[in-house]
């Protein structure tokens, strides 16, 4: 009985389409299963990654380990959207820090912190590709990523209330 | 430039549909490749047209799809649009804007190397592109450009997005190779290069995604024609990714050769605020800092002119710094980045930006001495050469640069430690 692969079995088949039909090619569909994987909950749970091992027939280690190293997979649970600011060189000669500072201070929140009502969590997070569109942040949400680019902290608390309110 | 040749959305509103890039010559270039080259040819008038990789390295395009080994198979063609440079963001805009010219591009690499599948690595962040990407690609199946028996031959050629997930060094093209084998992104040892040993062990030909779409004006304009444009040993348009101190950052599309003064003065209107040039950063945070002197900003911006001034074109990310940033700040900004994204496989990277933060974070705040940036500088120089990548090369340009080039800032800074 494999959880994910009942619940998205037309997805996970797309997904190994891509690659050759052995072992290898397994192996390759592990990170868009991953992002499966945390659809619903935002983080990856202990079960879908003994799971997502047997679909891609590699060990559990080698899944978790993936979790670790990449940026965007989670192992645990925090705010339901990350709010995450570009703070690069780039960016921060465009404002990006003082942005970063105010945004926390009207969630009553510091970088890392999920608000009280745990739907929010604020992040820093590396380049973006939208320097010339500083600030920038996006947020990351069950249903994927959004970029929201030339904020000011009022445009910025203005996205965060429509996500609060989904 | 009058005409835009990467950037076409700008001219041709609606070039992002099928139906509108069709009428604007779309897909004729693979057609001519498919129906009337062999795939050797195709190699060929790439090679002649001097179009070299716009990823960063600079690699001769063409050279690089003839070392394709026709011993093993299957072949593979990966293209990088992991674009994470701090001050990169023109990958982006094509993919956004004109994106069946760039995937025109990819299917025809991949006829001209024999390959049946190409990869797209997007970066995680890019979520949105690579649904759109995923729209374009099903639209060419419909419309035959992608699939099988392309244009009634027995070609097949099919082209598949996959997502990372948060990782520059993913854009290195040997961890990103690992990335598409669902492992860690970290890079292998080299040689062998991925056109022996790429994918899953297999013929691999790397290209980034402005490199690639480029190779559908040269296939149906020419060669000859294509270095009409540019200098003789870098020929072609490039865009360049303006950001920083200036009053109009952006993505400009110019010929290479365009001198930093026309970018920065003319194209991005100046400094803001009124405020001078100090230093320029031409290969986004892996460059090293350029003193921005009158000849500096006379120098052409192309691969032989610019390490004339002790720097990299790299991807042509330019980022301008005025007098009123502070330089020990910058460089603490560039190794925080760097640090945070070694992969931790070498040591020298691995423990080398470790220490070097440290550094940066103690001279910024004003709490060292002279001795911690004579420390930094040769924690730097132990690392040059010996990294297994090219991430934490680049990752002591800046601060090594900055020390030797702007040590006023730094004898400034240390001059009262604040303990």
């Amino acid at each position: 009985m494999n959880a994910l692969l009942e619940k998205y079995g037309d997805e996970i088949r797309a997904i190994m389409k891509k690659y050759p039909p052995d072992r290898p090619g397994k192996r390759s569909a592990v990170m868009a299963i991953l992002y499966l994987a945390q659809r619903e909950n935002g983080f990856v749970t202990k079960q879908s990654i003994a799971e997502i091992a047997e679909i891609c027939d590699i060990t559990t280690t080698e899944v978790a380990q993936m979790i670790g190293f990449y940026t965007l997979y989670h192992d645990e649970s925090s705010g339901k959207y990350h709010i995450q600011v570009c703070t690069d060189l780039p960016c921060a000669m465009r404002g990006a820090e003082e942005f970063l500072k105010e945004l926390c201070e009207n969630l009553g929140v510091k970088v890392g912190e999920t608000t009280a009502d745990g739907k929010i969590v604020v992040e820093t997070v590396m380049c973006l590709a939208g320097c010339h569109h500083a600030p920038i942040f996006q947020v990351q949400g069950p249903d994927g990523i959004e970029y929201h680019e030339d904020q000011t902290v009022e445009s910025a608390l203005e996205v965060i209330k429509k996500l609060r309110e989904e | 430039m009058a005409e835009h040749i990467l950037l076409r959305h700008r001219d041709i509103p609606g070039i992002d549909q099928l139906n509108t890039y069709q009428k604007y010559g779309g897909f004729e270039a693979l057609r001519k490749a498919v129906t009337s080259m062999d795939p050797d040819d195709v190699t060929n008038e790439v090679k002649h047209s001097g179009l070299r990789g716009r990823g960063g390295a600079g690699f001769p395009t063409g050279l690089k799809w003839s070392f394709i080994d026709g011993n093993k198979w299957p072949h593979y063609v990966v293209s990088n649009a992991d674009e994470s440079e701090p001050g990169t963001f023109k990958d982006r805009e094509i993919m956004e804007g004109n994106p069946y010219q760039y995937l025109e591009g990819v299917a025809i690499c991949a006829y001209a190397v024999k390959a049946m599948d190409a990869y797209i690595y997007l970066r995680g962040e890019f979520w949105q592109i690579a649904g759109k990407l995923d729209q374009c690609i099903q639209e060419m199946e419909k419309a035959g450009y992608l699939g099988d028996k392309l244009f009634g031959s027995n070609i097949s050629i099919r082209l598949h997005t996959h997502l990372g997930a948060g990782a520059y060094i993913a854009g290195e093209e040997s961890a990103l190779l690992e990335s598409i084998e669902g492992k860690l992104a970290q890079p292998r040892l080299r040689p062998p290069f991925p056109p022996a040993f790429g994918i899953y062990g297999k013929p691999t030909i790397v290209n980034n995604v402005e490199t690639l779409t480029n190779v559908p004006a040269i296939i149906s304009r020419g060669a000859a024609w294509y270095r009409t444009i540019g200098t003789e040993k870098s020929p072609g348009p490039k865009i360049f990714s303006l950001s920083g101190c200036v009053n109009r950052p952006g993505n400009y599309e110019l010929p290479l050769g365009t001198t930093f003064r026309e970018l920065i003065m003319d194209h991005g209107r100046g400094i803001r605020g009124g405020h001078k040039i100090k230093a320029i950063m031409a290969a986004g945070a892996s460059s090293s800092l350029i003193v921005a002197s009158e000849e500096a900003l006379n120098t052409p911006m192309d691969y032989e002119s610019v390490p004339n001034l002790g720097a990299q074109l790299g991807s042509a990310s330019v980022i301008v710094i005025d007098d009123a940033i502070s330089i020990p700040w910058l460089i603490n900004k560039t190794v925080h980045f760097f640090a945070h994204e070694s992969c931790g496989k070498c040591t020298p990277c691995r423990e080398g930006t470790y220490w070097m933060r440290h550094l940066t974070e103690r001279i910024s705040s004003g709490q060292a001495t002279m001795k911690d940036v004579e420390l930094l500088h040769e924690v730097a120089s132990q690392m040059k050469g010996k990294c297994l990548c090219a991430l934490g090369e680049f990752s002591i340009e800046a601060p090594m640069s900055a020390i030797e080039r702007f040590p006023a800032e730094f004898i400034a800074v240390t001059s009262k430690p604040n303990a």
